[in-house]
């Protein structure tokens, strides 16, 4: 009788464990889909690339266009940019990281690394940024700031000739999509 | 305080429905009968007028959303539609707008009163701490509102204030895509805010609930700080207090009215006139007046995660303050040198709205880093030492003693 009882709590304490894990569980899982659909869906992933052809760019202009509704700033870079850009030692910048998706993620921001594209071409005369303020998201302005390059008047940041952070509280570099050329005057991006 | 009335209705029916489901006995006891201090000042109608505006809000809102369409391409179309065609469309698109501006000075001056007076200290910890969560999503309510019109302000605050995460290490960029449904802001993040701008206010509705639950259980504080010891320190709710509160709110109302109907855009800003656009940032985007302090917070701090940190905690350290502040009186009344503190406090917090509506450079930078040292330290080093520094002034044994003694009645 005793050892019967025994069981019985032993059992009821088993089924009301198990329960109680089965219901905390499936209540946990099917939280995911709720949290799940807030996430970018296909239609969106599937955004295409965009071309851009940059033969029409005169040096020293830059056009803003879109690409996964973001702005890209594309930039024909005057000498003067260029040498500025180059001359800067690694040591002053702010953020020694080139912040290119093209580019293995530690690759160091001198001015070549920030104009490569994904098989390693270099056109220093263009650059390809992703026109938003590492900060906190703005578009900053071109050729303003104490650096010549961008300013962002959200909240202060100063980007040199290469889009990289010199002044304000952006914490990085300005970043480069993925791109590559697929002629000598022609880009696609994504 | 709380409990049955044993109140027997004369009414058959209402007495009938009453022993079924005692509502009638709920407000004859909680908004009729209920024993408030007899020396409550004018501070005190703060609460009941942040309700009204509350109801305001939900009762605008929902008939704006009848016209109201959520879509990039549709959002600030329907908005001017709303201005130009609909039947008093204007009135109610102004109420709204400049009803949550005044919901938010109400709220601040009720949260004030509760700073002056001590109305966070035992036995009210959980009253003022929900206060505070009220006040939180309000913030957020009032963000995804803003964000509907679909104007330049609205896009980039929306842009801006979704960044804040990013600062997360590691995760940020996850978090941000997830709340923005995709890899910049634009419809998917608009229907979400639209659909929680319409859900957090019923939230609130919820919390204030819970807000007044509370208070009913402790009952209120007062201008002296000394809890009720008999009933000749209370009034009845009804009529004392029902009139005395509506007639805070109608002359509020008259201040609100005037906003709306002869300076209904006072408080905004033009640019948001302006349809979104991704491709360009206004030259300088402020966000709307109650949220300059802490807007200011977070640029005063060169560092971007350190911002985001220090504008948050400026949000959650007053959760705190009931085991910060440790002194045993309650009214800075009696506690002239913290009075002294608090007034610094106060001008610290207008001068940081001030610092936050100008660009974050020069002067201004240093002015809004001073406001926000002080700010924290009046939480966590002035409030614990004064607590333990100060002799107060004597308090009276009773709320009536301190009431005669002023020659009143
Ligand atoms: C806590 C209460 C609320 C606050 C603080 C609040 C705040 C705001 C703000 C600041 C705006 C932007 C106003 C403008 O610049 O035009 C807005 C817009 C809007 N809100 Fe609310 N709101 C609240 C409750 C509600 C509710 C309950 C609804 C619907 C059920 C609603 C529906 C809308 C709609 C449709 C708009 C876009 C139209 C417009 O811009 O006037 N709101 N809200
Ligand atoms: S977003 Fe550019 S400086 Fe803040």
């Amino acid at each position: 009788m005793s050892t019967s009882t025994m069981q019985d709590v032993s059992r009821r304490d088993f089924l009301y464990v198990a329960t109680g894990a089965v219901g905390a569980v499936g209540t946990g899982l099917a939280l995911w889909p709720f949290i799940d659909q807030m996430n970018p869906d296909a239609s969106v992933l599937a955004l295409a690339s965009t071309e851009f052809d940059l033969a029409p760019l005169q040096e020293g202009q830059g056009v803003t266009i879109k690409w996964r509704g973001k702005p890209v700033f594309i930039r024909y870079r005057t000498q003067e940019e260029i040498k500025k850009a180059k001359e800067t030692p690694l040591a002053e910048l702010k953020d020694p990281i080139a912040r290119n998706l093209n580019l293995p993620a530690d690759a160091p921001a001198t001015d070549e690394n920030r104009v490569k594209d994904a098989e390693g071409k270099v056109n220093e005369k263009y650059l390809v940024q992703i026109g938003i303020c590492t900060h906190l998201g703005c578009v900053p302005l071109g050729e303003a700031g104490d650096y010549n390059g961008w300013f962002c008047p959200c909240h202060g940041s100063h980007y040199d000739t290469a889009g990289r952070i010199r002044f304000g509280p952006a914490p990085r570099n300005l970043d480069i999509p993925p791109f590559k050329y697929i002629s000598d005057t022609k880009i696609v991006i994504g | 305080m709380s409990g049955h009335s044993t109140y027997e209705f004369k009414n058959p029916l209402i007495r009938w429905f009453d022993s079924r489901l005692p509502i009638f006995s709920m407000i004859k006891a909680q908004a009729i009968d209920f024993p408030t201090p007899r020396n409550l000042n004018y501070w005190w109608v703060f609460g009941g007028i942040a309700a009204t505006m509350l109801v305001v809000q939900l009762v605008t809102g929902i008939v704006l959303v009848m016209h109201y369409t959520p879509h990039v391409d549709l959002a600030f179309d329907s908005v001017e539609k709303i201005m130009r065609d609909v039947n008093y469309g204007w009135l109610l698109r102004w109420l709204h707008a400049n009803g949550a501006a005044f919901f938010f000075l109400a709220v601040y001056i009720h949260i004030f009163r509760g700073l002056y007076y001590g109305s966070y200290k035992a036995p009210r910890e959980v009253l003022w701490m929900i206060g505070i969560v009220i006040l939180i999503v309000m913030m957020a309510t009032a963000f995804m509102g803003y964000v509907l019109p679909w104007g330049q302000m609205s896009y980039w605050a929306a842009v801006v204030i979704t960044n804040l995460f990013s600062a997360i290490p590691w995760v940020g960029e996850t978090i941000v895509q997830w709340l923005w449904g995709g890899f910049s802001v634009d419809n998917p993040t608009l229907q979400r805010f639209f659909s929680l701008h319409y859900l957090l206010p019923f939230v609130l509705a919820a919390l204030v609930f819970l807000h007044i639950w509370a208070l009913h259980v402790t009952g209120n504080n007062n201008p002296d700080g000394i809890e009720v010891k008999t009933e000749q320190d209370t009034l009845p709710f009804h009529p004392y207090y029902t009139m005395k509160d509506l007639y805070a709110i109608l002359v509020f109302f008259l201040v609100f009215l005037a906003f709306v109907f002869y300076s209904p855009w006072y408080m905004g800003h033009a640019i948001n006139f302006v349809p979104a656009d991704p491709l360009v940032t206004p030259a300088h985007i402020v966000p709307e007046w109650y949220f300059l302090p802490q807007y200011a917070m977070l640029r005063a701090v060169p560092d971007k995660l350190g911002g985001v940190v220090v504008m948050f905690a400026s949000l959650i350290v007053p959760m705190f303050l009931p085991w910060l502040d440790r002194s045993p009186v309650r009214s800075l009344r009696y506690r002239p040198l913290t009075r002294f503190f608090f007034w610094l406090f106060a001008i610290a917090c207008l001068v940081l709205g001030i610092a936050g509506a100008q660009p974050a450079e020069g002067a201004w930078l240093w002015v809004a880093r001073i406001g926000t040292l002080y700010y924290f330290a009046y939480f966590l080093v002035i409030l614990p030492l004064m607590g333990k520094l100060e002799k107060p002034k004597p308090v009276p044994p009773s709320i009536t003693d301190a009431v005669l003694s002023r020659g009143g009645h």
